[in-house]
């Protein structure tokens, strides 16, 4: 019986706040906020250097090989700074989709320049079918799908319906006039989501299309549910530390037991949600008989638990905590991303209730 | 991370499992907490307990010259675990199991490790708690029970109230005020009292569930040996934390919320809305899912405190939330059961079309008192704030 990090996650942990600390903080977030393609290519070009984008790529194509609970710490550490740009989408859920379902062809194309920090990938997929796009005969069609980062993207992982309703995961090059991407205005600026036509483009279809898809909703839930592990630590961390500094009453507001009573909730909800999170990541690799609802829980309960969490945060810094100036919104806005991207906690409650067999 | 325990592990497991099956059901107890606690049941408690004992599963990590067989905290995990499944009753030494044993292995002498804890291990003597006294509850420290050391002995005046078990123990772990001129945390001392000494008097205190589970207990000039001071003089407050850190893991134990979840689901399958399973109904859904999720969280995070404990890491503020988190969580766990039954919850439990064998109405009122015992749960904030996160005291 061994539940935790072990001592390699915990000192990955200690170098990703320490990284970030120094290379993303919110200057440097808001820099990217400002910038056409919401991202930022010194910061990543060293996070390349550190190996962080082949993380969990086998060593054969040019990764660290290592598991999700590995990525889930790194995840939690970029939600804790907030950091922008197409990580999660990228190294995270189409990396594992390429990795699952890929051949060695695919693998060589794109999972080794993904790696080594040298193309992007996103992917297009929602947690609800007609959300989706569409595929026939090896070419991917559908208006109006939203994908993460699409603009930075060297490839996009589709999830589309196939016929007769059946999955069909397959990846689609950008770049050509077949996949049109329309930049939008975005509510989370740490995020960007761009609007994607596809017409007609080419695809290559990767193996075992409806389990990849369960797959890479779980995958991508898990993702999610660990940035908003580490969002809602930041969030708890900004409004202990202002409680200490601000006074009213002639006294700092931290001393007062309705703050103090606001701060402990965020804490009883966040760490048992730690704890549930590190299983759903480990199951991700060990247990594939639990891994889906475990995914499943993880986003339920952590991204309701971050939204409330931030907002009672924002609650805690009174006026300077609805000011554009104050960095807390960056966090509550990043909640809302999280919680609505890939199923709500009532949708994935449902699935719980579902897989469980209620 | 490895969630597999070792085959040796397993096969113990399977040994605690069958013990159970074998001589659970002819121990006369009633399933739950507190039952009649008459002198037959007292008397079938103990040796309910003695029989555990020396079966080898009480207080296994327990060092081995004082009774215990000092194994890995993972063997009395397996054994709470096999507990539970089995819906054995709480252990009528629970008290001094719990609470007092594992404050006493920390911070008793030589002498009183010896006299004390084989006792607690075979029921020979059980303990009570005395904290609360009627002026202070969240505010404990203002406690005023008065010991007045004459010659090698204090003297005991005051009241303790809320001791459960008090009218069946033996022995009483025990708050005092040794010096009135010191502030109120400097002044406490933490003493042993013999219940049986002349002067104490038991007075019982009916619950909101009806049953006479505790107490107000009064003391007249009680006489107590010197030698009974756990801890320095004056210096009780930090013993007593102690022992509130291991009765707040107690209360907010995991293992029991996941069999009150699957009590709760099978409840919720019987019942028929509209002609369906509630389970169909998908606003219960939505509840029973959440409660789950909640009940899975905290089984991980029992998992992790055990990691740490075996790795011998000092518990941090993720020990703090368990008796917050995990009493509110039994408490809506009962309350979604009573939902559930609809008009039937209307009853009381022993009416005979009660549902689910009247379980539900004692549970739901008996989970609150437990978000109440040990530190409220608005106190268990206060500890988290102030000490997990070192807001500044507002006192």
């Amino acid at each position: 019986m061994d539940f935790g990090l072990s001592e390699e996650q915990q000192q990955l942990k200690a170098s990703a706040r320490e990284f970030l600390t120094a290379e993303c903080p919110t200057s440097a977030v808001r820099k990217a906020m400002a910038a056409e393609d919401g991202t930022l290519p010194e910061l990543y070009a060293q996070m390349a250097a550190l190996g962080w984008p082949g993380l969990i790529v086998p060593e054969e194509f040019g990764g660290a090989g290592l598991g999700f609970l590995d990525m889930a710490v790194l995840l939690e550490e970029q939600g804790y700074a907030a950091m922008p740009g197409p990580f999660l989408f990228s190294s995270a859920i189409a990396a594992d989709a390429l990795i699952r379902g890929g051949s060695d062809d695919i693998k060589r194309k794109w999972l080794r320049p993904l790696a080594e920090g040298k193309a992007v990938g996103t992917v297009a997929i929602a947690e609800s079918g007609d959300r989706l796009a569409t595929a026939s005969s090896g070419a991917i069609s559908g208006a109006g799908i939203l994908v993460p980062y699409a603009n930075l993207a060297d490839f996009i992982v589709v999830a589309a319906q196939g016929p007769g309703g059946r999955k069909s995961i397959a990846i689609v090059e950008a770049g050509s006039d077949a996949v049109r991407i329309r930049p939008l205005k975005n509510l989370d600026l740490t995020r960007r989501v761009a609007m994607v036509d596809f017409r007609d483009a080419a695809a290559v279809e990767l193996d075992d299309g409806e389990a990849l898809y369960r797959r890479m909703l779980d995958v991508g839930a898990v993702a999610i549910a660990a940035d908003s592990l580490g969002g809602m630590e930041r969030a708890l961390d900004m409004a202990v530390d202002y409680s200490k500094v601000r006074e009213q009453f002639g006294k700092p507001i931290g001393s007062f037991q309705a703050l103090k009573h606001a701060a402990a909730e965020i804490v009883a909800d966040l760490e048992p949600a730690r704890s549930l999170l590190w299983f759903a990541a480990y199951a991700l690799d060990a247990l594939p008989a639990e891994a889906s609802r475990a995914a499943a829980m993880a986003k339920a309960r952590l991204c309701e638990v971050y939204s409330r969490g931030t907002d009672r945060a924002v609650l805690m810094h009174g006026g300077i905590g609805f000011t554009w100036e104050h960095d807390i919104h960056l966090w509550f806005k990043r909640a809302r991303f999280n919680e609505s991207y890939l199923g709500s906690p009532a949708f994935h409650r449902e699935r719980v209730a579902d897989l469980g067999g209620y | 991370m490895d969630l597999n325990f070792t085959p040796e592990e397993e096969e113990f497991r399977l040994k605690v499992r069958r013990f159970l099956e074998e001589n659970l059901p002819n121990a006369g107890l009633n399933e739950g907490r507190e039952g009649t606690q008459d002198r037959k049941w007292v008397d079938r408690a103990k040796a309910w307990q003695r029989k555990l004992y020396e079966a080898g599963y009480v207080a296994l990590a327990w060092p081995k010259e004082y009774g215990g067989q000092a194994m890995d905290p993972v063997r009395q995990s397996i054994v709470n675990d096999e507990m539970v499944r089995a819906r054995a009753p709480y252990l009528i030494g629970g008290s001094g199991l719990g609470m007092l044993g594992p404050t006493l292995i920390s911070w008793g002498t030589e002498e009183q490790k010896k006299r004390y804890l084989p006792k607690i291990l075979t029921a020979e003597e059980i303990w009570c708690q005395g904290y609360s006294e009627p002026g202070s509850g969240s505010d404990l420290a203002s406690l005023r029970t008065r010991a007045e050391i004459v010659g090698d002995e204090f003297v005991v005046n005051g009241q303790k109230v809320w001791t459960s078990g008090a009218q069946y123990s033996d022995m009483m772990f025990c708050l005092v005020r040794t010096d009135p001129e010191a502030p109120k945390h400097r002044g406490i001392s933490y003493i042993l009292i013999d219940m049986h000494s002349p002067g104490i008097t038991v007075r019982p205190l009916v619950q909101m569930t009806g049953d006479r589970g505790f107490n107000e207990v009064f003391f007249d000039n009680v006489h107590v040996p010197r030698k009974n001071l756990v801890g320095k003089l004056n210096e009780g407050w930090i013993v007593a934390n102690a022992t509130l850190f291991h009765e707040r893991n107690m209360l907010g134990s995991a293992s029991g919320s996941e069999q009150r979840f699957n009590r709760l689901l099978a409840l919720a399958r019987s019942v028929r809305r509209d002609g369906r399973p509630l389970t169909a109904d998908p606003v219960f859904r939505q509840r029973l899912a959440d409660l789950e999720i909640r009940v899975a969280a905290m089984k991980y995070h029992a998992l992790r405190q055990l990691t740490d404990q075996i790795r011998g890491r000092n518990p941090g503020i993720e020990s703090m939330i368990n008796k917050l988190v995990g009493t509110e969580l039994n408490h809506d766990l009962a309350t979604a059961a009573m939902e559930a039954m609809g008009d039937y919850s209307m009853l009381a439990r022993d009416d005979e079309n009660v549902l689910d064998k009247g379980y539900w109405p004692y549970e739901w009122m008996f989970s609150l008192g437990l978000v109440i015992g040990g530190g409220t749960s608005h106190i268990q904030k206060n500890i988290i704030a102030e000490r997990g996160l070192k807001m500044p005291k507002s006192r």
